[in-house]
């Protein structure tokens, strides 16, 4: 005798077409629905439809890419090593630690110089459930969120304005009364949907460029916290940001980790021109002096340079025995210089011209989470995970 | 928002942005480059990481200490 299987057939309305069908049980994102055999056919065929179109995007977005390159291929006749090879070598560079800030009781994510070229604003993370603390010259601001990412110092240099994981970015005006408490005077004017992750001042007080883990920058007025221009183009996180210089006009540039680094006109919202080489994170961008072209630190162990009027990369700062990211960059005065913070807690100086690095700093316990060179080039700061921050003066 | 576009959106937006790369102006690297490294030498002189500073002018000179006659 042998065994007799039965198929049940259910008979009902199909979920999707409502007719009376014999239905097939199966499961749509885990949930057990109910369609007619029609609406199963229909729907492979929807998937293979949009397939299809993800796939033809695709093959033509690298299409293009392939074109850009090409275009900017044509104009690359040189290495700028090899015009640099007619400028003279750098002397050594030997540069001490003179003093080492340890006000921070946690990592240091970010710092920023004050125009007067004295004053820094530093923040850092607490460990402690709801407070995080951002140090000026031994004034400190107790903000109500972990991680403050972002911190920066308006020109004037009587506000500064700081966020992270709260997802905004907040404005405090500064006063000369230590004992006043400053966290009461705070003003919100950024609302991103992501951790903001840079904020940057324009050429006044008034307005406040921000870039966020959502993927977008924008700019806001301070006063009115109204979103003046948002810039929408990268698709993954942005994680740094920076102006041009003011003789430049009214560009900026932001990095990501889609492994982007776009410049952006800030009137039109417009994305100018993007770049993309490095194969992994960008974690800092940073316009050269003159505007025409602009570093990046990566967590794929290398600093790049990449020239605007030539509109490609021009010199990749590596070495076989980096292995960690680089995570912020910043330049001397002239531009000589690059220094860049990495994961293994040093700081490289290349000479930007020549591709070589000229020194090697030690210093920190932990990962060199910030470089800031002083505005007038007579010194530099880094901050790191290691609660310090270290004030190298010429 | 970058992380609610579908795949699809963000190819579109990146296909956009490089058709309209594909038309930018660009300058020879030759050009460009020897640019870069007249603006750093005509810099450089004032670059006090470069250069240094003399003592007196540094403003991060620790100031004091002792003078033993």
């Amino acid at each position: 005798m042998c065994d007799q299987t039965f198929v049940a057939i259910t008979f009902g309305p199909c979920d999707s077409c409502s007719q009376n069908k014999p239905l097939m049980n199966i499961y749509l994102q885990n949930e057990p629905v109910n369609y007619c055999s029609l609406c199963v056919e229909l729907m492979a065929c929807q998937g293979l439809a949009k397939g299809e179109t993800v796939s033809t995007l695709r093959a033509e977005s690298e299409n293009l890419k392939a074109k850009l390159e090409e275009e900017r291929a044509k104009l690359h006749d040189v290495e700028l090593h090899q015009v640099a090879e007619k400028v003279e070598t750098l002397g050594q560079f030997v540069i001490k630690t003179r003093r080492t800030l340890k006000g921070h009781g946690n990592k240091v994510l970010c710092m920023d110089w004050c125009r007067d070229k004295r004053r820094m604003v530093s923040s850092s993370q607490v460990i402690m459930r709801s407070a995080a603390v951002c140090v000026l010259q031994e004034h400190a601001v107790t903000m109500p969120c972990t991680w403050v990412m972002a911190c920066a110092y308006a020109p004037s240099g009587c506000v500064i304005a700081c966020g992270g994981l709260d997802n905004k970015c907040s404005v405090y005006p500064l006063s000369l009364d230590k004992n006043e408490n400053l966290a009461a005077k705070k003003k919100s004017v950024a609302m991103h949907t992501n951790y903001l992750s840079a904020c940057s001042f324009t050429n006044s007080d008034m307005q406040l460029l921000t870039s966020s883990g959502d993927g977008t920058c924008a700019l806001w007025d301070v006063e009115s916290g109204q979103l003046l221009q948002s810039f929408h183009g990268h698709s993954a996180d942005v994680l740094s940001l920076d102006l041009a210089p003011s003789e430049t006009g009214n560009t900026f540039v932001s990095g990501g980790c889609d492994k982007k680094a776009n410049v952006w006109d800030m009137r039109s919202g417009q994305n100018i021109q993007s770049f993309e080489t490095h194969e992994s994170d960008i974690n800092s961008v940073k316009y050269y002096p003159s505007g025409d072209a602009f570093a990046t630190g990566s967590d794929d162990a290398t600093c790049r340079l990449y020239d605007l009027r030539a509109d490609r990369e021009v010199a990749i700062y590596s070495k076989e025995s980096i292995i960690f990211g680089a995570s912020s960059v910043d330049f001397s005065l002239s531009g000589r210089l690059l220094f860049a913070g990495y994961n293994d807690y040093n700081i490289n100086v290349w000479d930007v011209l020549k591709g070589t690095r000229v020194a090697i700093l030690f210093g920190h316990e932990n990962r060199v989470s910030t470089v800031r060179v002083s505005p007038d080039g007579t010194a530099f700061c880094s901050g790191s995970w290691d609660n310090t921050l270290d004030f190298n003066p010429v | 928002m970058a992380r609610d576009m579908s795949d699809k959106d963000i190819l579109k937006m990146e296909i956009e942005q490089l058709q309209k790369e594909v038309k930018n102006t660009r300058e020879p690297v030759s050009k460009t480059a020897k640019e870069l490294c007249e603006f750093v030498e005509a810099q450089s002189a004032e670059d006090p990481l470069i250069k240094g500073v003399p003592e007196d002018k540094n403003p991060f000179k620790e100031k004091g200490g002792c003078i033993i006659t």
